[in-house]
């Protein structure tokens, strides 16, 4: 069982980084669904709730969403889907259940870099940036491959785009882990495709999306099919083996593009 | 640390360890309708609400309800038990051991649904696992309870 030995509830993104960078066994609380099942001992828990960065905001440009804000309240947010269309409601719908996202945090869930994450798999189909205290404002990508200073995240920034979206996934009881998550996009004529639970982490096979037009045929979309499992990486785990992946994938990214062109 | 908290329209003020979970802190006031059921955040049996949200107390930390209202069954008798005869008619209540969570997440749903779809009611309580049942039973009696309720609407 973990462990904090303090309790702190910042006024302050300065409070909560001086904190933060005091000692190692400091931590930034997201919604400890992870960390509570762990047996690490804290020295001080580092509360951001205070903030007011729980909250789902409109620019001229973008759509920012704050850290705290739990997965709950991004699947059911009118904007998000006023914008994006479902795509959050089915990523999320597959996370244990409604109690637990009322407390898994957008950014409890991308600053673990989890390779499972469904929410990491939306975010990469869209033009999503992270604005971290520390590094400054980042795109999705460039975070999850840079190392992991340790930093807080702040918000996720998607740009404003028409942009159609369809989420598909595969697991083996409907709220268990992804053995296999892909998010697809389609924005002005150019697709993005987002695979993950590989089993590693969400990224786009940028050389397979590019084979495609805005309303592609069937020979397209099969040498796009094959492009994504020699793009990407895919491997195994408990849940499955690399070539039922790349099965997987043909299948499920295959739907994804359908969906979008229907 | 000291919280100020309200459990079932009632103010606690108490001092806690820092990393106390809000189900033994519940629990530790009496309300032990809360139970912990898998400890790895999966079965919703420990359900509360926070400010009216249904949460897996198992996974909050007492700390974070400082200045907050937190529900329990026992802060909805009359409701709960409402709930647990139409589980029971159907001969959904087997153990028992889940029905508190479940309930809590059904009173949720009835906030956020007026008449949710089987699609809706499984989603929604997705969470909440039974190891006696295989969910028909209590399927039956979530949509019977929540005709009910439509019918009340009506007529209201």
């Amino acid at each position: 069982m973990f462990g904090l030995k303090e309790y702190r509830a910042v006024q302050s993104l300065d409070e909560a980084h001086e904190l933060l960078m005091q000692s190692r066994d400091n931590v930034i609380l997201g919604g400890l669904l992870w960390m509570k099942m762990g047996r690490k001992q804290y020295h001080t828990g580092i509360d951001l709730s205070g903030l007011g960065l729980n909250m789902i905001s409109e620019t001229e440009d973008s759509i920012d969403i704050g850290c705290m804000t739990p997965l709950r309240q991004m699947e059911t947010s009118p904007l998000l889907h006023q914008w994006f269309g479902p795509l959050f409601s089915d990523a999320f719908k597959g996370i244990v259940g409604v109690q637990f996202r009322n407390l898994a945090t957008l950014g409890g869930s991308v600053y673990s870099r989890f390779g499972f994450s469904d929410v990491i798999t939306a975010l990469t189909a869209l033009d999503t940036q992270i604005h971290l205290y520390q590094a400054g404002t980042v795109s999705l990508s460039e975070f999850l491959n840079m190392d992991q200073k340790r930093d807080i995240l702040i918000k996720a920034v998607i740009r404003k785009q028409a942009v159609k979206t369809n989420f598909q996934t595969r697991r083996k009881s409907a709220t268990d882990f992804p053995v296999l998550s892909v998010a697809v996009s389609l924005c002005n004529g150019q697709w993005k495709i987002a695979v993950g639970a590989r089993p590693s982490r969400a990224a786009l096979a940028k050389k397979a999306a590019d084979l495609l037009s805005s309303e592609p045929d069937e020979e397209k979309i099969t040498a796009t099919l094959d492009s994504v499992v020699n793009e990407l990486s895919f491997g195994t785990d408990q849940r499955a083996g690399s070539d039922y992946r790349k099965v997987l994938a043909k299948v499920l990214v295959k739907r994804g593009i359908n969906a979008i062109c229907r | 640390m000291q919280i100020t908290c309200r459990i079932n329209k009632r103010e606690f003020i108490r001092d806690i360890e820092p990393d106390l979970l809000l189900i033994d802190f519940v629990r530790s006031l009496g309300f032990k309708s809360v139970k912990r059921g898998c400890d790895t955040s999966n079965c919703g049996l420990c359900t509360v609400w926070v400010d009216e949200k249904p949460v897996l107390s198992c996974s909050v930390l007492a700390a974070r309800v400082n200045h907050k209202a937190v529900t329990t069954l026992e802060g909805l008798e009359e409701e709960a038990k409402e709930v647990g005869w139409f589980l029971a008619t159907q001969g959904a209540e087997q153990c028992g051991f889940c029905s508190p969570g479940l309930i809590m997440n059904i009173l949720a749903m009835k906030a956020e649904f007026k008449n949710p779809t089987t699609e809706d009611i499984k989603q929604y309580l997705a969470g909440n696992l039974c190891r006696c049942s295989g969910y028909e039973s209590q399927l039956r009696a979530i949509k019977n309870y929540f005709d009910l309720q439509g019918v009340a609407h009506e007529n209201c």
